[in-house]
């Protein structure tokens, strides 16, 4: 079968063209070095089955980097490449163009973004082009998908350019020529993005830009949120809850079978804070706590990426974050953990260093809670009143900086320094980002839902085995002496592991004060990551690392839980 | 006058004359554009010894403060 390959500089919209041409959905996002990993697809290409291959995007194929080291090794394996290249761009991205062509392989030129030439002055010959660099050459708009039909028209008419042992400086040379006989340049005004884009960054109107927009975002993220948490809410209450009673009944009321699917009824109804059933409990922690947020934190997130504020965020915040040991980017995974710990720590992949790989990982297991998590706070420790919520969010955020410093100052090293690209403001393509953002809450649904169902049923049966008491007797003078909590509260820290929201969930019967609720959530947040991020952090960091984070997880947050008992 | 590019100041131009590091770190730098010969603007920097934001070719680039001390240019009308 033909190996297609999709070659290009980071941030150019290879991804986009991939998923037009193999239906294949792949995350898009507008800041460099998303894809770490190469995603694999299949077209028909002459009538037959040919591979697609997502390459991480590259500068050079000098391998300076962990992501062209990946692009070389995949060119070795190609039949075919085709280079997509940033039209607003044409001279840095024609450098691995004729990079790519003079190694030898069949190749075709995509001349992606073709809409924003217009919009930024930029006229390109693309029949000289085409003659000059000796190969097809195609312009697209990938997200409206506009050039594509010609792409995979022209594809078969990929072919061998460039010359045998051309220097690199030749290369240049030869770029630099091409791109003045093929590039007019027409001076324009500033666009009103172009202008908001400069603000961004500069330090004094940047920061308050910067302050201004987390301020927006955490508010719409839960302004959304609450609207959706009362839908739900609604809908459970009225169509499900009948529905549940009758289930009970049915039952006869009681018994195993009755406490594992409907749960245990609490006066004589269903409360779907306290039954613990498969269907009560189960599925109303997902659906009605924790998607809500997803789904408002989702929706954020895509606007954010495809308008490029996170790079220039980046910026501004670098310098904050070298102090933690950590690079600007590092932000961008706490960003995302914040969604879910698992893409989040996938993210730390970006970052140069093993170092800062290992402290990023480890401040966002710690110290960053997932909207899940998130979302049960909220909830549960919210009844007692907003104070209490932000003294958990508080708390995350003062650890994280405190800790951050002393992993710094501990393990020896440094971090790269700063230097990335910052991509334009855009207007987001509304397809994309919907598409982005149905992945995002399908993917959370198929991994969220069955794990939740699976930890309702485990707290279930440790209960029902009387496995709880055990381990909370053994437990008992940490717990209650340490964090000041209630020896039962030893359930939530066991179901901890499996989902973090279900354990908020296991709090509510304990009828804690807000303090307590406070010190129990940090706790919970703390101290050991959920399966799903053990699993990927074990993969990222390896074992020895994975034993030194854990150990930092278990100590900070006994010392922090049993600090705040002692405050509040 | 020569300078680097943590010493220009804001809005100031220049053509790159020199690159003074090691060949991993001048190739990392060349890859997104900046080499010897080309125009330079420097957009902002962040206080504190924060990144530098310029601009070359058509692109916006952010760097560190310490691989801006090592970037040298030749700085217009001086």
């Amino acid at each position: 079968m033909k190996r297609i390959l999709l070659m290009g500089n980071p941030n150019v919209g290879k991804s986009v063209i991939f998923s037009r041409l193999t239906g294949v959905n792949v995350v898009t996002s507008n800041y460099p070095g998303t894809t770490v990993e190469f995603a694999k697809g299949h077209m028909t290409f002459k009538g037959e089955r040919a591979e697609v291959i997502d390459v991480p995007g590259t500068y050079t194929l000098e391998p300076t980097s962990k992501a062209e080291e990946v692009a070389c090794e995949m060119m070795k394996a190609g039949d075919l490449v085709i280079d997509v290249v940033d039209a607003t761009n044409l001279e840095r991205n024609l450098r691995l163009t004729m990079d790519i062509i003079d190694r030898g392989v069949p190749t075709m030129v995509v001349l992606n973004m073709w809409d924003e030439t217009k919009h930024t002055g930029i006229d390109i010959d693309v029949r000289k082009l085409e003659e000059l660099l000796d190969v097809p050459v195609v312009a697209t708009v990938a997200p409206t998908g506009e050039g594509i039909r010609e792409l995979v028209s022209k594809l078969e008419g990929a072919k061998i350019g460039g010359v045998e042992g051309r220097t690199e400086h030749e290369r240049w040379d030869e770029v630099g020529r091409i791109v003045d006989t093929c590039q007019r340049l027409t001076h324009r005004h500033h666009t009103l993005l172009e202008k908001l884009g400069d603000a961004s960054v500069k330090p004094l109107t940047g920061i308050p830009i910067g302050i201004i927009a987390i301020y927006l975002i955490f508010t719409s993220i839960r302004l959304i949120g609450e609207v959706l948490v009362g839908i739900a809410e609604g809908l459970f209450d009225n169509i499900w809850t009948p529905v549940m009673i009758r289930l009970s009944e049915l039952l006869s009321g009681s018994g195993i079978i009755h406490d594992i699917v409907v749960g245990k009824l609490i006066d004589g109804d269903i409360d779907y804070g306290q039954s613990f059933g498969l269907l009560s409990t189960g599925l109303f922690v997902p659906l009605a706590v924790v998607l809500p947020y997803i789904i408002s934190f989702y929706l954020i997130l895509g606007i954010l990426e495809d308008v490029g504020f996170l790079p220039r965020f980046a910026v501004l915040v670098d310098t904050i974050m070298h102090r933690v040991g950590l690079h600007g980017y590092a932000s961008i995974t706490m960003f995302l953990g914040l969604g879910c710990n698992v893409p989040g720590v996938l993210a730390t992949r970006i970052l140069e260093t093993r170092r800062e790989r290992f402290i990023a990982a480890t401040l966002l297991a710690i110290c960053v809670p997932c909207m899940a998590l998130t979302a049960m706070v909220i909830g549960l420790v919210g009844e007692k009143g907003g104070q209490y919520v932000a003294a958990v969010f508080i708390t995350l955020s003062v650890v994280w900086i405190i800790l951050g410093m002393v992993l710094n100052r501990i393990l020896s090293g440094e971090s790269m320094e700063l230097y990335m690209e910052i991509p334009r403001y855009r207007v987001p393509y509304f397809g994309t980002l919907m598409k982005k953002f149905a992945m995002r809450v399908r993917q959370f649904l198929t991994t969220a839902v069955p794990l939740v169902l699976l930890g309702v049923l485990v707290v279930n049966l440790l209960y029902s085995l009387g496995i709880v008491e055990r381990l909370a007797q053994i437990a008992a003078p940490l717990i209650t002496r340490v964090l000041g909590l209630p020896q039962e509260a030893i359930s939530a820290l066991i179901i901890g592991f499996l989902r973090k929201d279900v354990a908020v969930g296991m709090l509510d019967p304990l009828n804690l004060t807000g303090g307590q609720l406070v010190v129990a959530s940090v706790v919970l947040a703390m101290y050991f990551p959920c399966i799903g991020t053990f699993a990927i952090l074990f993969k990222e960091l390896g074992i020895k690392d994975m034993a030194k984070s854990v150990s930092i997880m278990l100590v900070a947050a006994f010392s922090v839980g049993g600090l705040l008992n002692v405050i509040l | 006058m020569i300078a680097n590019l943590a010493q220009m100041k804001n809005g100031q131009s220049g053509i790159v004359v020199g690159l003074q590091g090691g060949s991993g770190f001048i190739r990392h730098v060349q890859a997104m554009g900046v080499m010897e010969g080309k125009r330079l603007t420097k957009l902002t920097s962040q206080p504190l010894r924060g990144p530098i934001l310029v601009s070359v070719d058509n692109l916006q680039i952010a760097i560190g403060y310490g691989m801006s001390m090592k970037i040298f240019l030749q700085v217009d009308g001086q």
